[in-house]
């Protein structure tokens, strides 16, 4: 029987999860709250809130300095490139090890994981002349690569922890009523596992899309995402916060949408297992 | 037949659309820039450009930081991403010398190679070659509150003592109103606070090396710069002002809270803009400080172009240079956003038109320029090139730790003294280990 929880505790929780939240949240609203403002009001001290002219001013600006749309599909692309890629290489990865693990699982498993270990710039220069040599600098191709196998290791992780969860038994179960390999992996792991990569999936999205150091470093002017199109309004010498909020924003609302909507399968995966 | 027939008509008709598109299409230069006004509003004329040449253009707009390390991978590496760079006083020598860029010693004699200031092509030269053409120029000067000025009882002199501004800075602060007296660089970075405390110790006359590269900072010169500026922003600086840099600063400018400014020259277009600066109309220049021997505490830097060797379309980023540091980029800035938007520091026409000297800070711009002088930068003898930096490759790492070094000392978390022999190692250290 489940535990009665009081009022007064649940209204506590409430109240500290909605502090948190906010407080998690709060540099985001500010960027888009930055974004309607001009540029002197961007930098005002004390901060305005909520009380300013509020201008689409900075949109404009942007919208006229920059080929927005280019960033998009390039973003679009790689992100979902690398994603998809990613999924179709680390399924029958992790598959195996959960399923038909060895002595030395555990120890690929740690080593794969020990790649994200090494800092990005120190495989910088290698990687930039390999990309010479293939004629990958500044395509979509290349960055789709690259992303994937810096994200690989957490597909194949979180797949794997995904897959553990799941039962033998069932498959067992499967198997005595007859279910082939093809039919047990079609009809009865796959229906079971798809809450599991779909989550594996959205997350590796949104980290695909914020990757900043190999997009920025590896492309120019065709392949360039949405990380190169916020850098380019942020300027050292000059006060263009407004305009580099609006960047930002602009930047940030496909991913803040595509995750408002999938939030319940994206929580639900990352927090449940399978079948628990 | 007639599906073989219609299939080698397309054949035909997309080889011939190829043939025609590679006949036609104009060609297209990458330009990788930062993201300053004065570059911002030079891409927006490029379809002027375009028009003219029939060449297309394509922007890499970066933060500078991001800029220079991007465009420094693709330079060491050979990638040929970037048909031109935008790059400064510090890289160009150290790429002229290594044979990473295109000598821009062909140019036109409608450009009038003569015609740029002799700082700016002095810096941008290696061996007396120019290998980046500037397209603006800076210095770095005071900026300061005419109205705060006259109400502490004092009037500012053009080429003023740092005695002088450390009794002016104090007499103006009023921490009850949140006025300071003196807003400076604490931000630590190469090109953040050492940038200020590099020119401000030539006027101490400190130097980062003597003649056999050995580092100087556990001399005098150097313990009297540091101390005067931690003490001096300590009693008249803002808060928190080793986390200021340019940024930072302009801010608190504009909105009326910094008594003085000693920055970049190109900030004296921001503070004086009435849609951005509460202090618009309230705003005097005047040279960098001084200590009486001889040299000043600015610093002189350019903002160039320069085309990395190796690329495609060198005759084509050669006629880009030429149309955006050339006499009528300017004269078509004029023509469109006034003089006063113009990009500055880089031409000595620009500084002999009337139109422009009625411009309220183009003399002192000029002048700030003319006073550094980056072969000779400081009192005694130099091994290096460069006012506020030291060209050689290490610099901006050994800069940039000792930078963290003098900003834990503003913040009050070491002693100066400290901070010195900390200083002393890290560059010692570095410079050995780079065989020098």
């Amino acid at each position: 029987m489940a535990r009665a929880i009081s009022p007064q505790r649940k209204f506590l929780t409430t109240g500290a999860a909605w502090a948190v939240g906010l407080l998690i949240f709060f540099p985001i609203l500010w960027t888009i709250l930055t974004s309607f403002k001009t540029e002197a009001q961007a930098i005002a001290s004390p901060p305005i809130f909520l009380n300013f002219d509020w201008t689409l001013e900075n949109y404009a600006v942007v919208q006229e300095r920059s080929n927005y749309v280019r960033f998009l599909m390039n973003s679009i692309i790689i992100a979902g490139g690398s994603t998809l890629l990613g999924v179709i290489i680390a399924v029958p990865a992790a598959w195996s090890m959960a399923f038909v693990p060895s002595k030395r699982t555990k120890d690929i498993l740690l080593w794969m994981l020990s790649t994200k270990m090494l800092p990005a710039v120190g495989v910088l220069y290698p990687m930039y002349l390999i990309f010479i040599k293939l004629g990958l600098l500044d395509t979509r191709t290349g960055l789709v690569v690259v992303l994937m196998l810096i994200n690989l290791p957490i597909i194949i992780w979180m797949l794997y922890t995904y897959f553990k969860e799941i039962p033998g038994e069932i498959l067992e179960a499967a198997r005595m009523d007859g279910a082939n390999l093809r039919s047990e992996i079609l009809y009865v792991l796959t229906p079971m596992a798809i809450p599991g990569i779909a989550s594996t999936m959205l997350l590796n999205f949104i980290l695909a899309w914020n990757e900043a150091f190999w997009t920025l470093n590896l492309t120019a002017a065709q392949a360039a995402p949405l990380t190169a199109f916020i850098a380019s309004y942020s300027s050292p010498e000059g006060l263009f916060y407004a305009k580099l909020s609006a960047a930002s924003t602009m930047a940030i609302a496909p991913i803040l949408i595509l995750g408002w909507f999938s939030q319940k399968q994206l929580v639900r995966g990352l927090t449940f297992g399978a079948v628990k | 037949m007639s599906f073989k027939r219609s299939l080698l008509n397309t054949a035909v008709g997309i080889g011939f659309a190829a043939g025609l598109a590679s006949v036609t299409a104009a060609e297209t230069i990458t330009i990788a820039t930062v993201n300053n006004g004065d570059m911002i509003r030079m891409q927006g004329y490029t379809n002027q450009f375009t028009a003219e040449t029939g060449i297309d253009v394509e922007w890499v707009t970066l933060e500078e930081n991001v800029l220079r390390q991007r465009v420094t991978t693709d330079i060491t590496t050979k990638g040929g991403q970037f048909d031109i760079m935008t790059i400064g006083m510090y890289e160009t020598p150290i790429w002229g010398a290594q044979g990473w860029l295109v000598p821009l010693d062909d140019l036109s004699a409608e450009y009038d190679v003569a015609d740029i200031l002799p700082a700016m092509a002095g810096g941008l030269s290696y061996e007396g070659t120019l290998y980046a053409a500037p397209f603006y120029g800076e210095s770095s000067m005071i900026m300061y509150r005419t109205d705060l000025m006259e109400a502490a009882g004092l009037e500012m002199p053009d080429a003023p003592t740092w005695e002088y501004i450390g009794q002016a800075a104090r007499a103006m602060t009023d921490r009850d109103n949140e006025i300071y007296g003196i807003c400076l660089r604490g931000k630590a970075g190469w090109g953040e606070n050492m940038a200020f405390l590099t020119a401000t110790s030539n006027a101490f006359g400190a130097r980062w090396f003597d003649e056999e590269w050995n580092a100087q900072f556990d001399s005098e010169a150097w313990a009297n710069t540091l101390n005067f500026y931690v003490d001096l922003l300590n009693e008249a600086g803002p808060p928190g002002a080793s986390n200021n840099g340019f940024n930072e600063n302009l801010s608190l400018f504009q909105q009326g809270k910094c008594g003085m400014w000693i920055d970049a020259t190109v900030a004296a277009s921001f503070v004086t803009n009435p849609n951005d600066s509460a202090v618009a109309d309230k705003v005097g220049f005047a040279l960098a400080p001084d200590n009486g021997l001889g040299p000043r505490s600015n610093w002189l830097w350019a903002w160039a172009l320069a085309i990395p060797a190796g690329t495609n379309n060198e005759a084509e980023a050669k006629q880009f240079i030429e149309w955006a540091t050339g006499k009528a980029y300017i004269e078509l800035v004029a023509a469109n956003e006034g003089w006063a938007n113009v990009p500055p520091g880089a031409r000595t026409s620009l500084y002999e038109n009337p139109n422009y000297q009625a411009v309220p800070f183009a003399k002192m711009t000029l002048d700030s320029i003319l006073s550094a002088n980056p072969l000779n930068p400081t009192v005694d003898p130099v091994p290096y090139v460069g006012v506020q930096f030291a060209a050689i490759p290490e610099f901006s790492g050994i800069a940039t730790e000792v930078g963290q070094e003098f900003s834990a000392a503003l913040a009050g978390q070491q002693t100066v003294e400290a901070a010195l022999a900390k200083a002393q190692a890290i560059t010692t250290d570095a410079m050995e280990a780079a065989g020098y």
